[in-house]
């Protein structure tokens, strides 16, 4: 299957669509309607582009998958991978989910207290954070620490031959460079996701309890009985996706980087911000899913009251 | 003749009709060549005319919009992945800039064909990298250095040192001598005969480095971009040796050799315009 070469080498040589588009567009300059000839073209041809990257992306994606099933992981590229994507990230995610439940803490007290709700305090912020923010924003941090430094590694390759080397040699790019970090992304950011839940849950009862000073057995009483298994699982679960989205988005964008600093400049960047609006989306799609299946589960749902 | 016979059965690599566009520019054009086994042959051409193409195509580094590359009999890009891969490790390809792993050491770099072949002990892919550096002129100290460490003069023999480690029966070299003094110029280039003294192996020199054409080869190709030439006109505006060359009429080629601008900078400055 041959299929994955081409877009090895093309892409960093392929004038893009639009500006092919728009090289037409000089020739309709001296038409009267030339205007909306103008506007046409250059949608059509941004369309176009758009199309023929995500055909590119799916086969980059498919290819993935082919050579994850069907050839073990070179040996000495996965541990690597792990200690890049895991454990340096540990400290920095550590910090944001600490950061996270104690700032949940200060915004929803003010309003609790008002209605004396705020001994319900723990249901909200736990049920937040390992819903919802725990993942998403954990997730966001490593499409920034992760995700661009892949892409720039990545770029860097590419535009240096590196990555031309290595099929050269006989190796599969896909399969040396790829595949060990999707399943480095893939295993870490849910654990590292457990990791900022648990961060969260502890800066939430830090600022809680010590600060705000709310009864401590309350605090945990609502939350026990608020928060399930099933919110956990949740989390988690989105997390998966966010870690595959945040590998396939991120070594895309290096291997198709273009020649230069600039080019590297311009793929870590692309890897963080596709990277982030596919966190975006995932977090919706998967959101509305799970919800329903939850209310198959707990029709009654969960109420503070 | 009976010289074109000889080659139609001995040649090792076989481009028939190749055409490679990307997007909308065309960079090779119905080109066709054949290499025989043991040949040295220099690509000669202005930047941008599509030699590194060309030598991208023959290992299946780039797909080509039509034509064939026969490589051994093989249709290259008819292959499956693994057949391919398999057939790589008989080709090597000294990089322009080296193109050597900056994430792994100068030792590791060498041994990477071997560990990629996968039927070697450590114990002799340690002899074979340590005798293929010193074959290069490179001390046993750089092996635990990483590439960043090193000289562009350095970095370039370490990238022949990998290309040559598994014996190939093709070695390319894309610009080998490209940013050297003259005289690491001319050790590359003592370096390219010495290699095919000691094996009969085929070569493939993309140069803009008159020196290294007229020492290393045993046949010239010049190539010409497609943009300059007419519809119809053949892209390779000379084939043959470098005595040859130095006695062939045609304009173009003459100037590439001296290395006289005549009116390219007139042409340049009309066509932007």
């Amino acid at each position: 299957m041959q299929g994955g070469l081409p877009f090895l080498g093309r892409d960093k040589y392929a004038p893009t669509y639009v500006s092919s588009a728009s090289n037409n567009l000089e020739h309709y300059e001296e038409e009267e309607d030339s205007f909306f000839v103008n506007m046409l073209s250059g949608w059509g041809g941004i369309v176009l582009d758009g199309i023929v990257a995500l055909g590119d992306f799916t086969i980059f994606v498919y290819q993935t998958f082919v050579w994850m099933f069907t050839r073990l992981p070179k040996n000495g590229t996965l541990l690597p991978n792990f200690h890049q994507v895991g454990v340096s990230s540990l400290a920095v995610v550590a910090l944001t989910g600490t950061f996270i439940g104690m700032v949940l803490a200060v915004q929803s007290y003010f309003q609790f207290r008002q209605i004396g709700l705020e001994t319900r305090l723990g249901g909200v912020i736990n049920m937040t954070l390992v819903r919802e923010l725990g993942p998403v924003l954990a997730a966001t941090m490593l499409a920034g620490r992760v995700g661009s430094s892949m892409a720039a590694e990545l770029g860097t390759m590419r535009v240096t031959e590196q990555i031309d080397a290595l099929s050269a040699m006989g190796a599969n790019p896909i399969h040396y460079l790829v595949v060990p970090r999707f399943l480095a992304c893939l295993f870490m950011i849910p654990a590292l996701t457990v990791m900022a839940d648990f961060m969260g849950v502890a800066g939430g009862h830090f600022y809680s309890v010590n600060i705000l000073k709310i009864d401590i057995h309350h605090y945990w009483h609502n939350s026990a009985k608020f928060v399930t298994n099933f919110d956990l699982f949740v989390g988690l679960f989105k997390s998966i996706f966010f870690g595959a989205a945040i590998a396939m988005v991120s070594c895309y964008q290096g291997f198709n980087c273009t020649a230069g600093a600039e080019g590297v400049g311009r793929a870590s960047t692309a890897a963080f911000v596709y990277s982030f609006v596919a966190i975006l989306f995932i977090d919706l799609f998967l959101g509305i899913t799970l919800d329903s299946i939850y209310f198959m589960y707990y029709p009654e749902g969960a109420s503070l009251l | 003749m009976i010289e074109e016979l000889f080659e139609s059965e001995q040649s090792l690599v076989e481009v028939k009709d190749l055409t490679v566009r990307f997007g909308a520019q065309t960079v090779l054009r119905n080109l066709s060549l054949s290499i025989p086994r043991g040949q040295t042959l220099v690509l000669l051409g202005e930047s941008g005319c599509g030699k590194t193409v060309l030598m991208k195509s023959i290992i299946g580094l780039v797909t080509p919009t039509i034509g064939e590359v026969y490589f051994d009999d093989e249709n290259m890009h008819r292959l499956s992945d693994r057949r391919l891969s398999l057939l790589r490790l008989r080709f090597g390809f000294v990089f322009q800039n080296a193109a050597l792993f900056d994430s792994m050491t100068i030792g590791q770099n060498v041994a990477f064909p071997l560990k990629q072949h996968g039927k070697f002990t450590s114990e002799q892919i340690r002899e074979m990298v340590i005798s293929r550096l010193s074959e290069v002129g490179l001390p046993n100290s750089v092996i635990f250095k990483k590439p960043a460490e090193l000289s562009g003069g350095m970095r370039k023999r370490v990238g022949l040192a990998r290309a040559l480690i598994m014996n190939p029966e093709l070695i390319m070299y894309d610009e080998p001598t490209t940013g050297l003094d003259p005289i690491m110029s001319d050790v590359i280039n003592e370096l390219i005969i010495r290699t095919r003294r000691r094996n009969p192996v085929t070569s493939i020199v993309v140069t803009h480095d008159m020196n290294t054409a007229k020492k290393v080869a045993d046949r010239i190709i010049m190539l010409m971009p497609t943009r300059r030439l007419n519809e119809n006109e053949s892209q390779i505006i000379f084939d043959g040796t470098p005595t040859e060359i130095e006695s062939c009429r045609d304009r173009r080629v003459q100037q590439f050799i001296n290395g006289e601008a005549g009116e390219r900078l007139m042409e340049l400055r009309a066509s932007r315009t």
